[in-house]
């Protein structure tokens, strides 16, 4: 179960069912017993039905919030220490972004 | 819709992790589903930092805070007779509010007490287990991949589990194998956040 195809693609995971849940919620809300056993019954359904490694079935369920309000609840209240480590290193990839982009156009 | 891998990731770490990730190399594993799932015993782990508390200590997000560059590798037993008041959750990355009110959210015992009971499932196994995601920046999954991982899969096949669900709740990537950023040509890929 994961929120995030594109690491179970590129580790190789046998089998994937991907759900647009934010973080922290890999089965639902809680106190959401229908919806987190809804996600799981497909969980199931992956199970007997995949018949080839690396199988990823995309879920239809959606979050019930909105999302800027998804994003603002799964993070932790504190950044996490890594953040201060590895922001400068984020923001020295935006620029070679923008500065490749800005070299590409015509 | 295919799924938005990026819908809920701030804006620097989507574009960081498409412009590092890689493939792995590797076969991916496959092991047939042998018999019905009325008949299986499920195992269930999760990678949110699930503890039993008073009886195995919290993942060591302390150690994590001196050294934020490193993860905890180790995991955590949880019986599923437990009692959910009794689980806490360490986890620096994700916002663990939510699964503290409902562990079934990232582990889900009841749901699958439940599904036993209805005869989807043969039976649930008497243990879980949890690991901690964020294993170091660079991702160094090398404890998981040799030490930790192996053990916890010898004690669900000790318990004859046959299937097991994994629940992935945060930004964690595994590690494939290590790639190159940049022309500073240091080792930068993100295997875990």
């Amino acid at each position: 179960m994961t929120n995030m195809p594109f690491w179970a693609e590129r580790a190789g995971a046998p089998r994937t069912l991907a759900v647009e849940f934010p973080f922290g919620h890999a089965l639902g809300q809680p106190r959401n017993a229908a919806q987190q056993m809804r996600v799981i019954r497909q969980a199931l359904e992956v199970l007997e039905t995949a018949d080839t490694p690396g199988t990823i079935v995309h879920s239809e369920e959606a979050w019930p919030l909105p999302p800027e309000q998804a994003l603002e609840e799964w993070q932790p209240a504190v950044p996490s220490p890594l953040m201060k480590v590895i922001a400068p290193r984020f923001m020295q990839i935006m620029r070679e972004q923008r500065r490749k982009s800005k070299a590409t156009k015509p | 819709m295919p799924v938005d891998s990026f819908k809920y990731l701030p804006r620097a770490i989507a574009t960081y992790y498409r412009m590092t990730a890689a493939k792995s190399e590797l076969p991916i594993p496959w092991t047939p589903v042998p018999r019905p799932l009325s008949q299986c015993t499920f195992g269930l782990v999760t990678s949110g930092g699930l503890y039993h508390m008073g009886v195995e200590r919290p993942f060591d997000v302390e150690q994590e805070k001196q050294e934020p560059e490193r993860g905890d590798p180790s995991y955590r037993t949880l019986p599923t007779d437990v009692q959910p008041s009794e689980l806490g959750a360490s986890h620096l990355h994700i916002n663990t509010r939510d699964v503290v009110e409902d562990t079934n959210i990232l582990l889900p015992i009841h749901r699958f007490q439940e599904l036993a009971a209805e005869g989807r499932v043969g039976r649930l196994a008497k243990h879980a287990y949890s690991f901690m995601g964020y294993q170091g920046f660079p991702p160094n999954t090398t404890a998981w991949q040799e030490i930790y991982g192996p053990e916890a899969a010898r004690k669900l096949a000790a318990e004859a589990v046959t299937c097991v669900l994994l629940t992935r709740p945060d930004l964690t990537a595994p590690q494939t194998r290590p790639c190159w950023h940049g022309r500073s040509k240091q080792l930068a890929c993100p295997r875990s956040w």
